[in-house]
């Protein structure tokens, strides 16, 4: 018969310490800990506010969003009337946000280069003159930017009676800049498909030329075929659909323009406001991005034979944009964020239609919870499209 | 209350226990049993139905808790020349301004045992549900879905406005029905833009409305000539032609297009505080049917009249019925006046407003102001 062995006594083994003293436990102990914290303050406030409510016999829900929202937009880019409903009241809200974002974003960032480029010039003068202009806007309030704005145009400019005509068709005046446009006809909508087929087969283009110079080393002229495909493909589909030269002009009729397109003072005052502001931080990003390429990879660059255009595009650029894309992307989104001070100067973007709502319904904390979900959409969607742009422009590492 | 603090505490004991037991086993457990008393503790209190002395803030007791603080929070606008605005001394004046002097006078027996609280127009609401104020008055329109959706009393109201619209004289437009296609600049954040928007759908016309936050700024835009015409209640719109550079140059249309009684509110759920509020505001309306003004109340405190007795709290019974002093009116009219006083010292046609009695005239002199008897 086998003798068992004798357990080792426990004493003999290396001690086995407490599983407190584990920090992995102890890591998940915290973490469950501080999520139990948050979800029962979260609790508490949700159950609270849904009580007050209740005590104070306050109808909550989004029930109200079917009902006629009973009041007028100045500006909308859908058609939208007084009898329409507060869920399209609000989407004419939201999309006057986006067309100010976009439209202001595409400006800031053109006009923040530039001026980036031009605070690292050589020439004095526009160094110096890029450097005024940075410290200036970047230092008063944007919302006091947009008061002298909008104060600029309506005191400067004249009555609609009394509107400056530019030339045929374009009119200035306090109620904006008004201007005709083609009358309505289908070429145009067979002009668009024309354009989007023109882009289409200007990537397939380009994606055959960079195969053909990878295998031959022959450089084909993509810009110019590029240009002559986006322009002509269109105006060879305006030709052929009839040539349609009707205007839409605008008139004067009673109080205000008829017909055409106006842009109105809110929204120029709005964009010029959050343009100037924004791009003044935007360029001192761009700068920085500039300098932080060494001015040896310009020297090494011009070395192997590359032209100056190829130099940026091919060699500073690639590396100056991993450093500008992080700061430029929270200045697109403070400039989006910005546009809520619309409300201010008149301007019917989300937050004064939502506000709007809000007074007319009393659902103050369900109109804030839509203004707040439309913003967290508008940033969330802005920076992960600026992440994934980062990604792509990060240096591929071997 | 009490299962707030016990939450709390239970939180407490949990964080020590994850930020100093760790090392010491006793200690956890002791703790543990802490927590676990504390657990069953908050689950007694939650079963226990809440003391009358702990129910959540001032629901049915406004009244103890303001004669508590000593002072009543009344919310009004942030500045509306001749119904509410500090002057240069810094001291609030106006019609809404005197109404919740009344209600002061009538709780404390003094017109200043007030916090004044501006609002604008989108917040006024909520100010008032939260109970950040006890009293609105805030030239606040009765409506009905103010009333049940918002859970809000209005009082009687202290002025029948109505909304109306003003435009240069150069523009030669005499009537609110010539405005089709007209820019029209609106303060949001009250009833003007829906009614506007009515206004011109009910009689087929269009409208652009120029929606600026603040009244200051919107004046400026108007007077600018951003807009065709302004609308708000023609009281303000007084007032804001008061402030015109050239006030000759606005006349205010005929049309009138919506009713406003404004008046002041109170929240759901405490007649006692509604009942001093509506009572206060009335009695200024009384006192000047009664022909009692400030400056003979104590002469008529000598008067024969029953009506004028049990109002002036001679005969007594109204201050104790209410909860107050029985001499509450008299000390409503002789320290704030009467309606007619208040109105013209504030509004009236001696004042840069230059608005008539019109509608808020006494019911005798054709008005609307009507109250039922104090007895």
């Amino acid at each position: 018969m086998p003798q068992t062995e004798p357990p080792v006594p426990e004493a003999d083994a290396p001690s086995k310490a407490s599983f407190w003293y584990d920090p992995k436990v102890r890591a998940v102990f915290y973490q469950i800990g501080a999520l139990a914290m948050v979800g029962m303050l979260a609790y508490y406030l949700m159950s609270n506010t849904m009580a007050n409510l209740e005590r104070q016999a306050i109808a909550t829900g989004f029930e109200f969003l079917e009902k006629q929202a009973s009041f007028e937009i100045g500006e909308s880019l859908i058609s939208y009337s007084a009898a329409d409903s507060y869920a399209k009241a609000l989407v004419v809200g939201a999309l006057n946000t986006l067309l100010v974002a976009f439209i202001g974003v595409v400006l800031t960032i053109i006009m923040g280069t530039f001026l980036g480029i031009a605070r690292l010039s050589s020439n004095w003068l526009v160094s110096k003159l890029a450097a005024i202009y940075i410290e200036v806007f970047q230092d008063i309030p944007v919302l006091l930017q947009l008061f002298f704005w909008y104060a600029f145009f309506y005191e400067m400019l004249p009555g609609p009676r009394q509107a400056i005509n530019l030339f045929e068709g374009v009119f200035v005046c306090n109620r904006g800049l008004i201007f005709g446009i083609p009358a309505a006809d289908p070429a145009y909508a067979y002009m668009a498909i024309a354009f989007l087929a023109g882009c289409i087969a200007v990537y397939l283009i380009r994606r055959w030329a960079h195969q053909r110079q990878d295998r031959t080393g022959q450089i084909f002229p993509l810009f110019r075929v590029a240009a002559a495909i986006l322009i002509g493909l269109p105006a060879i589909t305006w030709w052929l659909a009839g040539a349609p030269t009707a205007m839409n002009v605008p008139e004067l009729k009673g109080f205000n323009f008829i017909g055409g397109v106006s842009v109105s003072p809110e929204f120029t005052a709005l964009l010029l406001g959050l343009v100037l502001y924004t791009a003044a931080f935007v360029a001192e990003v761009v700068r920085a991005g500039i300098q932080s390429v060494s001015k040896g990879q310009t020297e090494a660059a011009m070395s192997i034979g590359l032209k100056p255009g190829q130099v940026l595009n091919l060699v500073i650029l690639p590396q100056a944009l991993r450093v500008i894309i992080p700061p430029l992307t929270s200045q697109m989104l403070n400039l989006t964020k910005n546009s809520s001070l619309a409300v201010a100067i008149g301007y019917p973007d989300f937050v004064s239609v939502a506000g709007t709502t809000i007074n007319q319904t009393g659902q103050a904390i369900e109109g804030v919870a839509l203004i707040m979900a439309v913003y967290l959409i508008f940033s969330l969607s802005t920076s992960a499209f600026m992440n994934w742009y980062n990604k792509k422009m990060k240096l591929v590492e071997r | 209350m009490k299962s707030i603090r016990i939450v709390f505490a239970v939180f407490v004991v949990l964080s020590l226990v994850v930020f100093f037991g760790c090392g010491d086993q006793q200690k956890v457990s002791e703790l543990e049993k802490q927590v676990q008393e504390l657990e069953k503790k908050l689950a007694e209190v939650k079963e226990a139905p809440a003391p009358a002395e702990e129910a959540p803030a001032p629901v049915g007791k406004t009244l103890e808790s303001v004669r508590a603080k000593g002072e009543i929070s009344v919310g009004v606008n942030e500045g509306l020349f001749g119904f509410s605005k500090p002057d240069e001394k810094g001291v609030w004046r106006g019609l809404d301004v005197d109404t919740a002097r009344a209600v002061s006078v009538a709780v404390f027996g003094a017109p200043d045992k007030i916090k004044f609280v501006p609002l604008t127009a989108k917040t006024r609401f909520t100010a008032l549900q939260s109970g950040e104020i006890d009293l609105l008055t805030r030239n606040a329109t009765r409506t009905l879905s103010r009333e049940t959706a918002l859970g809000l009393n209005f009082a009687h109201a202290n002025y029948y406005d109505g909304q109306g619209f003003l435009i240069n004289k150069s523009l030669g437009v005499k009537s609110a029905k010539e405005l089709d296609g007209a820019t029209v600049c609106v303060l949001p954040g009250t009833t003007t833009e829906l009614n506007a928007a009515d206004y011109f759908r009910a009689n087929g016309m269009t409208m652009k409305p120029v929606v600026i936050e603040s009244t200051p700024e919107l004046a400026k835009a108007f007077f600018a000539g951003r807009c065709d015409c302004l609308t708000s209640d023609a009281s303000q719109l007084a007032s804001t032609r008061s402030v015109a550079p050239k006030p000759d140059d606005y006349v205010i249309l005929p049309e009138i297009i919506s009713r406003e009684p404004l008046g002041p509110a109170v929240r759901h759920g405490d007649d006692q505080w509604f009942d001093i509020v509506n009572f206060a505001t009335m009695a200024m309306i009384e006192a000047e049917f009664l022909g009692i003004t400030s400056q003979n109340v104590d002469e008529m405190l000598k008067s024969e009249d029953p009506v004028i007795q049990r109002f002036l709290g001679v005969s007594p019974g109204n201050g104790q019925a209410l909860g107050l002093d029985e001499k509450w009116a008299y000390n409503i009219v002789k320290m704030v006046g009467n309606y007619g006083e208040v109105f013209e010292r504030n509004v009236g046609v001696n004042t840069p407003l230059k608005l008539e009695r019109g509608l808020n005239a006494q019911w005798t002199d054709g008005g609307l102001m009507y109250t039922p008897p104090f007895k």
